[in-house]
């Protein structure tokens, strides 16, 4: 496929660093959108803050850059005034479970027809190094010098709890994967979340001492764990494992959907 | 008996907000429950429906400003309602329609501060949060209006300029006038003037979302419709895309600050009442101007010359006609419910060449007229 029709090339080179695994989402994305067959002027990229947030600059859709955390909440507004644009939000995981983690849930609990895929690389790379809501427990940040006090935020479990009606894992090691659960996001109806695990050796990987990027991609080839496998194992047994698979994939009916019969009742009064 | 006539409503001042809105042709409402605007959600949750718009209550303040800023880029006309502590969580999200210039309406109607202060009872205490709530130097237009008919009719107008030069526009009602109820007749559609926002007229390869012409108001292509752009709060050149440039950044800062500022004219609305010969001239705007009326004529009543000056207009401030009427009289009275937002502007455009007396309350009662009126007759 012609990745490049898809491309602001007089934009590049982007701002991500080497290593960072961005990019392999992006080409993910893009290969996806490309064998949908979608017309680019019927899909809307929205963004908030963060590494994550520079996507939309770089593709040639109707593309948003907005404020930090605040991608869904535009997005919303965007899909209900057009409900014929494909809706993908992209978002990292401070943008996303931090700053913006009320819109995340309740994106979920209202089963808005918008897909989102965040980008988790337990770190916020942009602004330095700092602790995000997915930084696992001890691991170092600039503002966790001693090691994270905190409990990460598992994502995925977050989206399905909240009633997403389609959720998966997946990490950019397993690129086919990643393509076969954006595909089954975009075409769901309803509130989709793809979360993808990214390296960022650039702040995480040099700060916890986790080597090049490769090492951390073979650290996610060695560690992770299908949810059917993990379904058989002990709490112990999945002790820093990354379980990946499709969480939730459910029928529900969409925000839009309910509203248009609102619309349709509101109009049958006289 | 006579038939009644439809267009004659009692109608509560946000309700008025809510139904000028609809007639605006606003298609969409994004809010958050809050005293004492609650209301306007509540009407525009029933009646957009009904005209095939869209409402939604959002989970927060600041994804409500968000979600109506999205809805204006898809081409809607786009407005949220809030009070106070509502207006302060919006401030992030309004800098950004300032910024990436998209047309939305955002009332406030004011009620006690700081913080919770006082839900349920009016001040005006936003009118500098108004205009530099948000951070960095930005365009705004901020209206006030003093009645029910004219909450609608300003609605309207809010509406008419935020699509005409891209950027919002905040209404700035207060508790009162919310939550007031008045007789009103309602203008034919007709009479409105609607305005939509400038559509390109180029291809899309030729399309730049934030033009340099000679109007500085770039036309707005909505998301959808063959013009693939990017939006984004950062510094920008005319392409959209974000820059680093000082010259770039510069032009396009100056030409976003000066498209309100060149069209000041057709934006800036006051009322003038006995100011011709007037001795002494109050100065006031919202729900404050009332009382600010009553005591102007009780003054001329009672033999003394004394004038009114009221600002439909709040931002773009009229420093121009203040200072051109307060020339000709011996002491300008500024009342307001803040301690002295508004009199701190007319001190400065009058360059302090009058004494500017302060008629403030911050206590959730409205100023009175007789409060207003002592302050008139006193003999220095």
């Amino acid at each position: 496929m012609d990745y490049l029709q898809y491309l602001r090339l007089d934009k590049m080179p982007h701002i991500w660093c080497d290593g960072c695994g961005h990019g392999i989402i992006l080409k993910s994305i893009l290969r996806t959108i490309d064998k949908l067959g979608w017309d680019k002027n019927d899909i809307a990229m929205v963004s908030g803050i963060g590494c994550s947030g520079r996507t939309p600059g770089y593709v040639d859709f109707n593309t948003l850059h907005t404020t930090h955390g605040r991608a869904l909440a535009f997005a919303t507004g965007l899909k209900i005034a057009k409900p014929k644009l494909h809706v993908i939000v992209v978002s990292g995981d401070g943008d996303a479970a931090a700053i913006g983690g009320n819109h995340f849930i309740h994106a979920a609990r209202r089963n808005i027809d918008i897909t989102m895929i965040i980008y988790n690389n337990y770190i916020y790379g942009m602004t330095g190094g700092q602790v995000s809501p997915t930084t696992p427990s001890g691991k170092k940040a600039s503002t966790a010098p001693y090691g994270n006090p905190d409990m990460a935020f598992d994502i995925s479990r977050l989206a399905q709890a909240a009633g997403a009606a389609y959720v998966a894992r997946s990490t950019v090691y397993h690129v086919g994967r990643t393509d076969k659960y954006i595909e089954q996001a975009l075409k769901k109806t309803g509130f989709s979340v793809v979360e993808i695990l990214t390296p960022c050796p650039t702040s995480y990987g040099r700060q916890n001492k986790e080597g090049t990027a490769v090492d951390m991609m073979m650290y996610q080839k060695s560690n992770s764990v299908s949810i059917e496998r993990a379904k058989k194992m002990s709490e112990e047994e999945l002790e820093g494992k990354i379980i990946t698979g499709v969480f939730v994939d459910k029928e529900q009916e969409c925000y839009l959907s309910r509203y248009n019969e609102i619309v349709k009742r509101a109009q049958s009064i006289k | 008996m006579e038939k009644p006539n439809p267009n004659i409503k009692m109608w509560q001042g946000n309700v008025a907000c809510a139904e000028g809105a609809l007639a605006a042709g606003c298609r969409f409402f994004a809010g958050y429950p809050i005293t004492p605007s609650s209301e306007i959600a509540e009407v525009l949750s029933r009646r957009l429906p009904m005209f095939g718009g869209k409402f939604i209550q959002m989970e927060d303040e600041i994804g409500a400003m968000g979600a109506t800023i999205g809805a204006s880029l898809g081409g809607v006309k786009a407005m949220t309602a809030t009070s106070g502590p509502g207006f302060s969580l919006k401030q992030e999200n309004l800098g950004f329609a300032a910024m990436a210039e998209v047309p939305c309406v955002i009332i406030n109607v004011q009620r006690g501060g700081p913080s919770t202060g006082l839900p349920t009872h009016a001040a005006q205490g936003e009118l500098m949060q108004a205009r530099w709530g948000t951070h960095g130097d930005h365009p705004i237009i901020v209206l006030s209006p003093c009645s029910v008919r004219e909450t609608y009719d300003m609605t309207v107008k809010a509406f008419n300029l935020s699509e005409k030069y891209r950027t919002p526009v905040i209404l700035l009602s207060d508790e009162i006038v919310g939550h007031l109820t008045e007789k009103v007749e309602v203008p034919p559609i007709e009479e409105l003037g609607l305005i939509n926002r400038k559509k390109p007229t180029v291809s899309p390869d030729k399309y730049l979302p934030y033009e340099m012409d000679e109007t500085d108001i770039p036309a707005m292509a909505n998301f959808g419709e063959g013009y693939r752009y990017h939006v984004t709060g950062l510094a920008h050149d005319e392409t959209g895309f974000p820059t680093n440039d000082p010259l770039k950044i510069e032009a396009q800062l100056e030409r976003l600050n000066r498209k309100i500022d060149r069209y000041r004219d057709d934006i800036v609305e006051i009322e003038t009442l006995y100011t011709d010969d007037a001795e002494i001239l109050v100065i006031s705007f919202g729900s404050t101007a009332r009382s600010a009326r009553r005591a102007v004529a009780n003054a001329r009543k009672n033999g003394t010359k004394a004038g009114l000056l009221r600002q439909k207009t709040v931002w773009p401030m009229p420093y121009r006609e203040i200072e051109a009427i307060g020339a000709n009289v011996k002491r300008i009275i500024v009342a307001e419910m803040n301690l002295g937002q508004l009199a701190h502007e007319v001190e400065w455009a009058v360059r302090r060449s009058k004494p500017v007396v302060r008629v403030n309350k911050i206590n959730g009662e409205p100023i009175t007229p007789k409060e207003i009126y002592n302050s008139i007759v006193i003999k220095e």
